[in-house]
């Protein structure tokens, strides 16, 4: 491997020298040195110009959960319509657009870059004490692509014949370009090509920067379970998301070229079977589910990263079972690309017990995660702050969806349950637990690093449990509902099958959830009216991001702790506690090492200790 | 590196294990061909990283600007001090214009499908311009 070094006069190049071993006696926290980007052009010149992974990992924040707010709007529009079962507030027309225009935000443009477009593009760098990711441009332009994308898919509602309206799984042939005519279907596809490339170019640069940017000592065991996570998602990215980029390119051939790749126009029998060139609408529903299905994991391993680094900051305890957590999500991402079909049980098309088998599988890995999720918090030093909550909330919420996913991995289970409510329910409160409780969990958890200063303790308490509250009572009743009988994607209903109170009880959940968010812009405007200093580490943490000052200088940091373990701010911090590496016999320090003090503000005593 | 090659090859042999399966009971084209593609994505950067850690054992070898003992980088290894990664990490840019430009071209582009070919002659130039601005800004600033 060769360097090519910056020659005299390259302005806007540096060349970065890895950052200088910790003093001895540190006090473990050095002066701001300008927050996120100081060098270069400033104001809208900069965001434009930014290639810092900060500003950028910022901006897909914002973007991402201000389309979180706009879609969530979508929902309550929904709810409402579905409190009488023949309402008039949306046409059918609308009722579909909405439904369609609200998964494609919350899952394409919402769950999947606020985790690996903006957390993982903030963080990941810093906990691998990296100056930066490993291609700057290139996580520019996917944040470029990930907007252009998102104001592209906003612009179906504004073109003759509206959004699409063949929800967000765009099966063949609703979208051809006879059943769902119009721009707004073209937009879709465009967007979303649009955002495949995006997520393809950030999933490069996750597993380039976490391959090659690592710090000396920073050995793949030590890294944060987090970055694990993100890496193997942006395995994941790799595998899915060409197959869907893809996928939509054939489909806009379909639209617009003549081509038949998903439709069996023209095809005829030859010997009882059709012929080899013939078109068909279950090749749509193969590719699109070969990208879903991981996808569903590209949405939930993030998060699972994220709690995972919540769960022992807050119990005051290592991680329990680092290297069980590192290989269950390598198995829970292996096994998800083996599943895609499980969506396709009632085609009559696919292979039941391959697919049912392989879906079941996950929940071992899965049971892993949760069995040491809960073995961190045993007989740990629990502080209930909002980042914990949320987590908890995650625990609860991603365990009942994760029990019906394994209901539903039961073909029989599944003939039975098929686009009802029960699946709405059921995906609902996993996405939810993840993407929003976990997604939040990390927001309050890594917004003092981000800015330097705090949120409000008690603005974000009331947040969690209006959202736990509201939680349960919006999909709890579409469980029952859904067994009931009534169908998803309907924008009425017969008014005598008992259906409506359900749907009542379901929409006063989610307005409670709505204004739960309120609290949460609340909470955004009093920091940002009232500051109130966050220190290098509130919170105590163990990762490497907490070393460095909040928010962190250009480049992140100006020195380095010795990496000795998967905790070296901790290490560096509580030298009378420091982690037991794996694999070495000995007391753990799992119950013991809780009692060292809080550096909070930055106002640490670490000393080095570089040996264990 | 050998972390990272043995987590690559797992994965590729895994999918390559559930291909052969899949494909020898279902016969099914689409799904046997996705599945071979996750295998080979797999196996061709495994393999590659594996070629690599192999040939850095028992070799010297040139790494971030210094010629190395025989081993593993700095980043692989639990007992590397710091000052064993001295030295030039790489070239960054510190900001470009040039991702910008390249967004907005593709925004054209991709709307030139939808509206008429018109809006081409805004995003190719566009792409054109950042493609070139970006190799220019490259080739007077290092690599990235």
């Amino acid at each position: 491997m060769t360097d090519v070094i910056a020659p005299p006069g390259a302005q806007e190049h540096e060349e970065l020298h890895l950052p200088p071993a910790s003093p001895g006696h540190g006090d473990g926290h050095e002066p701001a040195h300008g927050g996120h980007d100081d060098h270069g052009p400033t104001g809208i010149l900069k965001w434009l110009t930014s290639t810092d992974h900060k500003v950028i990992g910022l901006s897909y924040m914002i973007t991402a959960i201000a389309l979180f707010y706009l879609s969530g709007v979508m929902a309550l529009l929904m709810r409402l319509q579905l409190t009488s079962p023949h309402s008039s507030l949306l046409s059918f027309g609308q009722f579909n657009a909405l439904f369609t225009m609200h998964g494609s935000i919350m899952l394409y443009l919402f769950a999947g870059p606020v985790a690996f477009g903006g957390l993982a593009n903030y963080v990941v760098p810093l906990q691998i004490g990296a100056p930066d990711m490993a291609f700057p441009r290139l996580n520019a332009l996917s944040y470029w692509l990930f907007l252009t994308g998102s104001i592209t898919m906003l612009m179906t509602f504004f073109v003759a014949g509206g959004a699409a309206q063949f929800g967000w799984v765009a099966y063949a042939p609703l979208s051809s370009a006879t059943s769902s005519p119009g721009a707004g279907p073209d937009l879709w596809i465009m967007a979303l090509t649009l955002t495949g490339f995006s997520a393809i170019f950030t999933g490069v640069n996750l597993v380039g920067t976490i391959f090659y940017l690592r710090a000396p000592g920073m050995t793949m065991f030590r890294m944060p379970i987090f970055t694990w996570n993100m890496l193997v998602t942006g395995i994941l990215i790799l595998i899915a998301f060409p197959v869907l980029t893809s996928a939509l390119i054939m489909l806009f051939a379909d639209r617009h070229f003549g081509t038949h790749i998903y439709t069996a126009v023209g095809c005829h029998l030859v010997n009882g079977a059709p012929m080899a060139s013939c078109g068909s609408p279950l090749l749509w529903q193969n590719l699109f589910w070969f990208f879903g299905h991981p996808e569903v994991y590209i949405l939930a391993l993030p998060f699972f990263g994220i709690v995972t680094e919540i769960l022992p900051v807050f119990s005051r305890k290592p991680v329990f079972g680092y290297k069980g957590m590192v290989f269950a999500t390598m198995a829970i991402a292996a096994l998800s690309t083996g599943v895609w079909a499980h969506h396709m049980f009632t085609t009559g098309a696919v292979l039941l017990p391959f697919f049912s088998f392989l879906s079941l599988l996950i929940a071992i890995p899965t049971g892993i995660k949760f069995f040491n999720w809960i073995g961190t918090m045993w007989h740990g030093q629990l502080t209930f702050s909002v980042p914990m909550l949320f987590s908890i909330g995650f625990l609860f919420a991603f365990l009942m969806g994760g029990v019906t996913g394994i209901m539903l991995a039961s073909p029989p289970i599944d003939f039975a349950t098929h686009d009802t409510y029960f699946v709405v329910a059921h995906f609902h409160q996993v996405l939810f637990g993840t993407a929003v409780f976990a997604g939040f969990a990390g927001v309050y958890y890594w917004y003092p690093k981000m800015f330097g200063r705090m949120l409000r303790e008690s603005l974000g308490k009331w947040h969690f449990w209006l959202m736990f509250i509201g939680f349960w009572v919006t999909f709890m009743p579409q469980y029952v509902v859904g067994l009931l009988g009534m169908p998803r994607r309907v924008a009425s209903y017969p008014s005598n099958l008992g259906w409506q109170s359900y749907n009542i009880v379901s929409t006063v959940g989610a307005f409670i959830i709505a204004i739960s968010f309120a609290f949460l812009l609340v909470n955004f405007f009093v920091s940002w009216r009232k500051p109130v200093p966050a220190g290098n580490n509130p919170w105590d943490a163990h990762t490497l991001e907490w070393f460095t000052t909040s928010p962190p200088p250009h480049h992140n940091y100006t020195h380095l702790p010795p990496i000795r373990s998967e905790r070296p701010t901790w290490d560096y911090n509580h030298p009378d506690a420091l982690t037991v590496p794996h694999g070495r016999s000995g007391h753990a320090n799992g119950n013991g090492n809780g009692n060292g003090k809080s550096n909070g503000n930055g106002k640490g005593n670490g000393k080095v200790t570089a040996g264990v | 590196m050998r972390i990272e090659s043995l987590f690559l090859i797992f994965l590729g042999a895994f999918f390559g294990v559930v291909g052969l399966v899949y494909w020898f009971w279902g016969y099914d084209d689409g799904g046997g061909v996705m599945l071979l593609g996750a295998t080979l994505l797999g196996f061709l950067p495994g393999l590659y990283y594996f070629f690599w850690h192999r040939r850095f054992q028992g070799h010297a070898y040139f790494y971030w600007g210094k010629v190395r003992a025989a081993g593993d980088r700095p980043s692989d290894r639990e007992d590397a001090e710091l000052a064993d990664g001295a030295g030039v990490v790489d070239s960054f840019p510190g900001s470009s214009i040039w991702p910008f430009v390249m967004g907005m071209g593709a925004f054209m582009t991709v709307l030139a499908l939808v509206f008429g070919t018109w809006l081409l002659f805004f995003g190719m130039p566009l792409i054109i311009t950042a493609l070139t601005g970006v190799t220019a800004e490259s080739r007077r600033g290092g690599t990235v």
